[in-house]
């Protein structure tokens, strides 16, 4: 008895260090339906600068699992093919810290879902809406915006940079400020 | 380090001493006189510039010889002229009596200038308003490369699709023709070229599964008369009985179909995005097919007719009489839709109607332009991904090592997705007889990877990230002596050279560099005359003209961009090798050597 406790215990230590994170492995089926308003722009008469937050963003935004899925999407629905690997083609760069419409995962998720003006498809009728915000996560990590913890470690495909995980924030691109 | 050794002495046997020590300029090339364009397609010069090509035979030279090798030096600003838009200036200026007309990037607005007053003034401008919604489908940058004049009307071709006249005198639009849907990827950057009475134009997307057409519209109302597709059936093609291949290999029934995999040739490319040439005495056109979609080749295995290749077409209905594959089954995105410049030459004691075509592929190609027969074709450059074209089957002799394929990564191929040579115009001076071919100088990396198709979306399959050709120098600028079949000398840059060229009867070629100088160069030996530094780096077509006070003038716009370009143009991030599909990881440091920039520059002596 004794011995098969002692066995027990460091199992059950090893089940506890590693709490699972959580995976919604059925997500939400219906196509770009997220309704969420978020503001396109930054600008207000007078006011305060309008701010969105969705309470879908926070379940997206560091989760590892929806980070490496993010990334499979991103080659899947060819956001690649116009914006490259983050550097850019077509379509802007994603992995600077320039941004035409906002870098928060609300606006980016805006971004995908409805398109943007000057060439960016919608892909309200092609993409399901957690996929957008799986989508939208994996593009904030192109930009160091995604804890390393979380962000994918490494390319299946030819090494072409940095592996998310390991990209600094475009912002201040590693340096303290 | 001494596998690299090795590696460059391989490239180097190649490469053909394309990039060997200078050779010295050969003062008189012996058969040069021999070599000339057709006089009815390229008619004695007039002092204007009614469309890039300068004339039908495509060869970008010009009478004039006020300004020559002597006195270039001397050369002095006139006058210059912002076009207000900060995208890659491809276009060629025309020059039609006393006024001068250019087209710019996407939005396409087209600027008519009085040459006749002082300062060139605005006499016109014409917005078109093209969606903007274009630029996100348009593959390397949002170009245009010029405008056509006849009849007294500007044919200009717009980002979304539309192919347009203006009335040359006031600038109000006679027609306006939608031709090209953005929504499946399709765009329009090409010049339009203008034979008998119709409008050829073609299309851009074969990055975006776009299938290639070249449609003729007529230059009274506008209306497409026929269409050619680059794939499917023979009929969609406009192959019928007139049509006869010099080669087996381009012989047989529904060829756009069954060198496919089913219903691949509806998504398959075979774009017309480049330059078309016409003989008036063989009331033949030429133009080239770009590279079959998507590029990862194991997604399409056989020849894929008749994308990477180029037709022989009757300008009234399209029908095709001859064609010839450049790279059949494409393996590195050569698309054939460089120049072609008609020339009638000696070869091996006969006089043969030639057509010369500096490809992408990395061959500079002679063709019977009666047949569709290859004379020669040698390569002009380091070329590593093929071993030479059998002249017997006509086929390009694939390198089995550099053939790319999914989920492997194979190592510097030479030359790039962007080619030897890409759009970038050569030109060609009967008095020394040789062609000047302003080029790149770059190698690749390449995985295929699967791809979907989504309509309107990029379907390329290809991770691509490109490194400095053997030597170093990105760009090369040869003058290659085409009787001869060799480089008489050969000028390195820094950067690609994707500027056009103009030589004159002065004897001096101007062409541009992505740093923005424009150079004057000799047309004999190659030594620099005379250069500018302009706004920004030159991707421009350079034209000369005599102005109305009789005086010769030479014109470029400057604004870097288009596919080498992209990183300034588009601001692309050069920490992702693959950016701009690889080039970005070639030109890294093109943002600290220049800015985006739109401006026309106009030189005279004093
Ligand atoms: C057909 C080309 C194309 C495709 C495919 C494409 N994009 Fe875009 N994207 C663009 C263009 C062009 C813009 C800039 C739009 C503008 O300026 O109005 C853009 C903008 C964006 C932006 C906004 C950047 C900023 O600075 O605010 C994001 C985020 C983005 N795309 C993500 C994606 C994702 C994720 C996908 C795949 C689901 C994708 N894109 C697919 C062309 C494309």
């Amino acid at each position: 008895m004794r011995q098969a406790l002692a066995m027990l215990l460091p199992l059950t230590l090893v089940l506890v260090a590693c709490q699972r994170e959580e995976r919604d492995t059925r997500p939400q089926s219906a196509l770009g339906s997220g309704e969420q308003p978020t503001p396109v722009t930054a600008l207000e008469p007078g006011g305060q600068r309008p701010s969105a937050s969705d309470n879908k963003a926070a379940s997206f935004e560091a989760n590892a699992f929806h980070l490496s899925e993010g990334k499979r999407l991103f080659g899947w629905f060819n956001c690649s093919g116009c914006h490259a690997n983050g550097g850019g083609g077509m379509g802007p760069a994603l992995m600077d810290e320039k941004w035409l419409y906002g870098s928060s995962i609300e606006s980016i998720h805006a971004t995908i879902r409805d398109g943007r003006p000057n060439g960016m498809p919608s892909f309200r009728q092609k993409i399901p809406d957690d996929q957008i915000w799986e989508l939208a996560a994996f593009v904030r990590a192109l930009s160091g915006n995604a804890p390393s913890s979380a962000a994918p470690q490494r390319n299946d495909d030819m090494m072409v940079h940095p592996s998310e995980n390991r990209l600094p924030d475009a912002a201040t691109l590693g340096k303290s400020p | 380090m001494a596998i690299w050794n090795s590696f460059r002495t391989c490239i180097l046997s190649v490469m053909l001493l394309a990039c060997g020590p200078f050779l010295s300029g050969a003062s008189e090339p012996p058969s040069a006189a021999a070599i000339a364009p057709p006089a009815a397609a390229a008619p004695p010069d007039d002092g204007q510039w009614t469309m890039p090509a300068k004339n039908y035979a495509s060869t970008r030279f010009s009478d004039l010889t006020e300004i020559n090798e002597g006195n270039v030096k001397n050369l002095q600003v006139a006058f210059t002229f912002s076009t207000g838009v900060n995208k890659g200036q491809e276009a060629a200026p025309l020059v039609v009596g006393n006024i001068m007309y250019i087209v710019t990037p996407f939005p396409n607005i087209v600027y008519a200038l009085d040459l006749s007053r002082p300062g060139a003034p605005m006499k016109w401008k014409y917005e078109p308003n093209p969606e903007p919604a274009a630029q996100g489908v348009a593959c390397c940058d949002v170009v245009n490369r010029g405008a056509a004049f006849a009849d007294g009307r500007i044919f200009f071709n717009t980002l979304d699709g539309h192919t347009i006249a203006l009335d040359a005198n006031t600038g109000k639009p006679i027609w306006n023709t939608h031709i090209g849907n953005i929504n499946i990827g399709e765009t329009i950057t090409m010049a339009p070229l203008v034979v008998k009475g119709k409008v050829l134009v073609g299309n851009s997307g074969g990055e975006m599964g776009v299938r290639g057409w070249v449609k003729a519209l007529d230059a009274e109302d506008g209306h497409v008369v026929w269409t050619a597709y680059g794939t499917g059936p023979d009929k969609d093609v406009l192959i019928g009985p007139d049509f006869k291949p010099h080669y087996d290999m381009d012989k047989g029934k529904d060829l756009g179909v069954t060198t496919w995999p089913p219903e691949a040739w509806k998504i398959g490319g075979g774009n017309m995005w480049g330059w078309i040439s016409y003989d008036p005495d063989l009331n033949l056109i030429f133009h080239g097919t770009g590279n079959p979609g998507p590029w990862n080749p194991d997604l399409r295995p056989g020849d894929n007719k008749w994308t990477s290749g180029i037709f022989a077409r009757d300008p009234d209905t399209g029908a095709a009489k001859w064609f010839y594959q450049w790279s059949p089954h494409d393996l590195h995105d050569y698309d054939g839709i460089n120049e072609q410049i008609l020339l009638d030459m000696t070869w091996q004691g006969k006089p043969r109607k030639v057509l010369v075509r500096p490809e992408r592929n990395g061959y500079l190609y002679i063709l019977d332009r009666t047949t569709g027969e290859v004379l020669s074709a040698t390569a002009y450059g380091p070329v590593n991904s093929s071993k030479g074209v059998d002249l017997k089957t006509g086929r390009l002799i694939a390198n089995p090592d550099k053939r790319t394929g999914t989920g492997k990564v194979v190592r510097d191929i030479c030359p790039t997705a962007s080619g030897l040579k890409d759009w970038q115009p050569s030109a060609f001076s009967p008095k020394t007889g040789l062609l000047y071919i302003p080029h790149n100088n770059l190698c690749m990396d390449e995985e295929g990877v699967e791809v979907n198709y989504i309509a309107g979306t990029p379907y390329v399959g290809m991770n691509v990230r490109m490194i400095p050709g053997p030597g170093g120098n990105r760009g090369a600028f040869t003058a290659w002596d085409v009787a001869a079949a060799k480089p008489a000398w050969v000028l390195k840059e820094n950067f690609p050279v994707w500027s056009g060229t103009v030589v004159t009867a002065g004897d001096v070629v101007f062409y541009g560099t992505m740093e923005g100088w424009f150079k004057a160069v000799s047309a004999r030996t190659g030594d620099l005359l005379w250069q500018f530094k302009t706004s920004s780096g030159i991707i421009g077509q350079p034209i000369t003209y005599r102005g109305p006070d009789g005086h010769q003038y030479v014109a470029i716009l400057s604004g870097v961009g288009g596919w080498a370009g992209a990183i300034v143009s588009g601001d692309l991030d050069p920490r992702d090798a693959t950016a701009a599909l690889g080039f970005v990881n070639a030109m890294k440091d093109l943002k600290n050597a220049t800015t985006a920039g739109g401006t026309l520059y106009v030189f005279r002596l004093p």
